[in-house]
């Protein structure tokens, strides 16, 4: 089936048919964001559960973390598919299934699936960080909030941001999990293209277009990860150590 | 309740599925660390007149790491002729090798250079200071992320059922379709998702004692 790669006619019809694709991007980043919003916010909330002292709240928390990160995204989404409406139906007492939204099953089912991910990063992220910093920088004379903003985030942004957008490159990938629910995203489109065409350029189309979205994200990893490696500089901190900058 | 959906034709049904998810996994991680390891000693260790495959390697690795699973899966689908399981493998493997190979390298590169300069100075070529002194020792530091890739490559199976593989995702939504009422449904999607979770559950269980085990040694 590759012969037809280098036929240009073929070019011509997929390019002809680009509207298809770029809606089908359209909707693959409009799930990423909304994806990506639902996993940082319940990701955050379900890492600090399990660096509580509360044993249900860290119960809760890891139970969700083994469930999520142990069973495969395709099967959740498509149990939310076949049961979900039948589910919605018995607990909202509808008179017939509720028909759930291809896009809310999407951007729910990765947002679900990835703060699982992302609560770990977030734990190890909070547990990196001795307590004896938060001592020591009250001992020196900072404030509570200037010990956040100055000692203690810069450090927990150090070891979490590599790995968050590690997630989120990810995320963009499992979106792709919208097409065996027939989503209308990116993969979606390229496949029934490619399943009414016969044409392989389908595919390579969409090739193309996940990685305009996931190289950049790649690269921004690769940079991360270099200069979570480098030594902090020094830095003026008003009250603190205002000519830190000019004595070096 | 009427469970007779849960009779001994449809749990054999299902657990076949579940076998074949697991032979096919089991085989493109084996392949796909060949190939990874390969790829990551191109990508790390041709230099000079070599440079055009670290080239073509860092390429091949960049292209795989930014693409969806599921794209290589249709793709080599629709341009390979062959039966499913190898369709299935070659599809994990080419893709899957990518990803091993990152984590390979990510072993070299824990390696302290003192081991490749010593290997040097008693004389072992690079070929042979790869295979007795530097491999053996990445190994048993990427062992965790391996085999959480493992778990990675046993989710990522399900995809399969897209091109009608008769794994684990793929049997049991054949059974399922016959269930009439949402409860036996339910009992169903609990079954295969404690298979999916007992297997990946059972992998990271094991990653955690090794841990342990190299630690505390």
């Amino acid at each position: 089936m590759l012969d037809g790669l280098f036929d240009l006619s073929r070019w011509q019809v997929t390019l002809g048919s680009m509207d298809t694709f770029w809606q089908g991007f359209l909707v693959t980043l409009q799930v990423v964001v909304a994806g990506l919003a639902l996993s940082l916010a319940l990701g955050t909330v379900l890492g600090v559960f399990s660096t509580t002292r509360s044993r249900v709240l860290r119960a809760v928390s890891r139970v969700y973390v083994e469930f999520y990160q142990n069973t495969p995204l395709p099967v959740q989404v498509i149990f939310m598919y076949m049961a979900g409406p039948q589910i919605l139906q018995a607990v909202t007492g509808a008179a017939s299934p509720v028909r759930i939204a291809p896009f809310v099953l999407g951007f729910v089912g990765v947002g679900l699936y990835h703060a699982a991910y992302v609560s770990e990063v977030i734990r190890t992220g909070i547990e990196s960080v001795p307590r004896g910093q938060m001592e020591a920088a009250l001992s020196q004379g900072f404030t509570r909030v200037q010990a956040y903003r100055y000692i203690i985030l810069p450090q927990t942004f150090k070891v979490i941001l590599p790995p968050l957008c590690n997630q989120a490159l990810n995320l963009v990938k499992n979106t792709s999990v919208l097409a065996l629910v027939a989503g209308g995203d990116l993969m979606y489109r390229s496949n029934s293209f490619v399943g009414s065409y016969g044409y392989l350029q389908g595919y390579i189309m969409a090739c193309a277009l996940y990685f305009v979205i996931c190289f950049p994200l790649a690269m921004l990893v690769q940079y991360l990860e270099r200069r979570a490696k480098l030594r902090p500089r020094a830095k003026a901190i008003p009250g603190i150590a205002p000519d830190a900058a000019e004595e070096a | 309740m009427d469970l007779s959906i849960f009779n001994e034709a449809n749990v054999r049904f299902i657990l076949n599925g579940f076998l074949l998810t697991i032979e096919i996994s089991a085989m493109a991680i084996f392949f796909s660390v060949i190939c990874g390891t390969v790829l990551a000693l191109v990508k790390q260790y041709c230099r000079g007149k070599l440079s055009v495959l670290r080239w073509l390697a860092s390429a091949y690795i960049e292209l795989f790491r930014c693409t969806p699973n599921l794209l290589w899966i249709l793709f080599i689908y629709f341009t390979v002729r062959g039966d499913n399981v190898f369709i299935s493998v070659l599809a994990f493997t080419v893709f899957t090798s990518a990803v091993v190979a990152e984590i390979v390298r990510g072993g070299l590169n824990s390696i302290p250079k003192s081991q490749f300069e010593a290997a040097q100075s008693q004389g072992f070529g690079f070929f042979s200071s790869m295979r007795l002194i530097i491999l053996p020792q990445t190994f048993k530091t990427i062992i965790p992320a391996l085999f959480s890739q493992c778990t990675t490559v046993i989710k990522d199976s399900s995809y399969l059922a897209s091109i009608n593989v008769a794994e684990l995702m793929f049997q049991s939504r054949i059974v399922i379709a016959q269930s009439s009422n949402l409860a036996t449904t339910l009992l169903l999607y609990g079954f295969v998702f404690l298979l999916y979770f007992a297997l990946n559950f059972g992998i990271s269980l094991a990653v955690r004692a090794y841990q342990r085990r190299v630690v505390a040694a």
